[in-house]
């Protein structure tokens, strides 16, 4: 695909959403507005993701991407492609090897590090939108630090109840001063928030890009007696015996049986090929 | 075992073979093409070049074919496509009081200079269906005049002189451009035209009848509605002077409403505004409509809660490109986010049960 600029967006655009990377690292969980491109791919698909990473892409980068954990769900393997074609980079499914992760839903189970960045696609980037429809109210909130609101929610989870009901796309404060919506992952990731790597997000729709620079506080909201608690599903993987990676759950039979296993399918093919074995292991490889 | 999506490659590359397949239909007919597209089916091409933001018949004509006849599937193609496309510069402002007009019918006046003229309308036909077509085709030849060459000035420019109708400022300032700046409200007037001619016809139909319907009654007159061509010139700064570049199909309409006046302005006749590339009646119509009643601030009038006096409602909310991305994208898998919920069901369903049982217990 000669007739397109490298990973497809021409250099103005290129420079211009560079600029809005560069301004959301600046003022870390602040929505930066950025002109966002109509892509050839729909808005709500990782639009947003995909202007991030190839603003961020250069020849040398090795580019992985997940969608709910996984390389090989539909709408990662076609982004992939997309830049297989349009970049001509490496890409690769080992989330060590990665220079650039986009990701969908998910923070990789591996933890990463300051040579990696981490591309997230965002379908509604304001955390409070679904307290306040209007924009022009929740940028209003966020210049005045008002999150009143938000804190109310949450209480009032607590009083119908007993616990705070949101469990993906929780709401999380970064550096002491916005409240930023993580993307919906689940808030088993949350506190992997905190990392070493660059984290981005890009919601193209919704013409926002912000950012949570390396070794950035990040703390989900919660209050002192209904501390905040990342969940998952209590099982181990029954492929790989893992304790501590965030699980699907998988009907295996019309009598309703299920299995978990790791949503992070590098994660559970690495340690599957560590030689570690799940309830199950023995039964899939017959 | 276990069964979870895999393949995904190659289920994507076999879904487009199929797909593609299914697009030309039988092959024992023949096949269509882009000029038959372009020609017989000139309506749809001219709503995916105004809602794709790109005059283009023949690229319109050939999204339409690669969309199956889907226009909003079309109309993403070309907006993807434009975007793609180099800036050289802006062009001056089309002058539509010169337009070469096809129509131009007018609502308020009977006649005036330049005449009704009605041009290839469905206004008044029966709606029955001719099998005629279906049987043998048609290849009627309408009878021809000469060339109109009259001036057709706009309608409004009339009752400007009795000094009736409210005056549009005139600005030489630089309108802002909706694909170049992300939207931010509250916005600018040429903004929100801008987002209106690329809205969905659907969408911006709809918003127009609910102010028939009395959410925020603007009472609209037709004052004039026009199609036809007009010249599009760009200052080339090498000439130092503007130059035709060529020409584009335009429908336009200024509506003229009633008003009782504000307690800013006094009582006079206001205006609505609908562009519209190519042939594009209905859609340059609701346009209009939309534009006055977005208008409410600065004519002095109530906000009266009006989902069409909300432009931050309408704005965001009449892109079909972004909507129907964002409504599709619930088919993508969502297995994490379902299973945390499943997890938080579970929980609090447990609990739930806990608060309840022990109660019972004890009665």
């Amino acid at each position: 695909m000669s007739e397109y600029n490298f990973a497809y967006l021409d250099e103005q655009t290129k420079r211009m959403i560079r600029r809005a990377i560069l301004k959301g690292l600046a003022v870390p969980g602040y929505q930066v507005p950025f002109a966002s491109r109509e892509m050839p791919m729909p808005y709500g698909w990782g639009t947003g993701g995909v202007q991030v990473s190839a603003a961020t892409l250069t020849p040398d980068d090795t580019f992985k991407v997940i969608d709910q954990g996984a390389d090989d769900t539909t709408n990662a393997v076609s982004i992939r492609k997309f830049f297989e074609n349009t970049a001509g980079v490496v890409t690769t499914e080992e989330t060590e090897k990665a220079t650039v992760i986009q990701t969908r839903h998910r923070i990789p189970e591996a933890e990463l590090t300051e040579d990696q960045i981490l591309v997230y696609q965002v379908p509604i980037p304001e955390p409070l939108r679904f307290l306040e429809p209007r924009e022009t109210e929740t940028r209003k909130m966020h210049a005045l630090e008002e999150y009143g609101l938000m804190h109310v929610k949450l209480y009032e989870d607590i009083s119908q109840h007993g616990a705070i009901s949101t469990s993906y796309a929780y709401p999380v404060k970064v550096s002491g001063r916005y409240v930023m919506d993580p993307s919906p992952i689940p808030k088993f990731d949350n506190p992997k928030l905190e990392m070493d790597a660059i984290q981005l997000f890009g919601a193209g729709r919704e013409q926002r890009i912000y950012a949570v620079p390396p070794h950035t506080k990040v703390v989900s909201l919660d209050f002192e007696d209904y501390p905040f608690e990342a969940t998952k599903a209590d099982h181990p993987c029954d492929l790989c015996g893992a304790e501590d990676s965030y699980l699907d759950e998988v009907i295996m039979d019309d009598a309703g049986n299920r299995m978990f296993v790791c949503s992070d399918t590098d994660y559970c093919r690495s340690r599957r090929a560590a030689g570690h074995e799940g309830r199950l292991a023995k039964e899939d490889a017959a | 075992m276990y069964v979870a999506v895999k393949g995904g490659e190659k289920a994507i590359d076999n879904a487009h073979s199929w797909l593609a397949e299914e697009r030309r239909g039988s092959t024992d007919i023949v096949e269509l093409s882009i000029a038959q597209i372009r020609e017989q089916l000139s309506l749809a091409v001219n709503r995916v070049m105004a809602e794709g933001s790109l005059f283009d018949p023949d690229l319109a004509a050939l999204a339409i074919k690669q969309a199956r006849g889907d226009l909003i599937e079309a109309i993403f193609l070309i907006r993807a496509y434009r975007t793609t496309l180099p800036r050289f510069g802006y062009s001056i402002p089309v002058q539509t009081g010169d337009m070469a007009c096809d129509r131009r019918i007018s609502a308020t006046f009977k006649d005036a200079p330049g005449g009704q003229v009605l041009g290839p309308t469905f206004d008044y036909t029966h709606r029955l269906l001719d099998f005629k077509l279906a049987a043998d085709g048609n290849d009627t030849v309408a009878p021809m005049a000469g060339p109109r060459t009259e001036p057709t000035p706009h309608i409004a420019e009339f009752l400007k002189g009795e000094d009736i109708i409210q005056d549009e400022p005139t600005s030489d300032d630089l309108p802002g451009d909706l694909t170049r700046e992300p939207m931010e409200f509250p916005s600018t007037r040429p903004l929100r035209l801008q987002s209106l001619t690329r809205g969905d016809e659907g969408f911006v139909l709809g918003m127009a009848y609910s102010t028939q319907r009395g959410y925020a009654r603007n009472h609209a007159f037709v004052g004039e509605l026009r199609i036809g061509k007009v010249a599009v010139e760009m200052d080339i700064p090498e000439l130092g002077f503007a130059i035709e570049i060529g020409e584009v199909e335009l429908t336009e309409c200024e509506t003229v409403n009633q008003f009782k006046g504000s307690k800013t302005e006094p009582p006079q006749f206001t205006r609505g505004y609908g562009l519209v590339f190519g042939q594009s009646e209905r859609k340059s119509i609701a346009m209009a409509l939309v534009d006055r009643a977005l208008r409410w601030k600065e004519l002095g009038e109530d906000n009266l809660g009006a989902p069409a006096q909300d432009e931050e409602f309408v704005l965001s909310h009449a892109d079909n490109i972004q909507a129907t991305g964002f409504l599709e994208h619930i088919k993508l898998p969502h297995y994490v986010d379902f299973q945390s919920e499943l997890e938080l069901v579970r929980k609090l369903r447990r609990e739930a049960e806990e608060r309840i049982t022990p109660k019972e217990a004890a009665e």
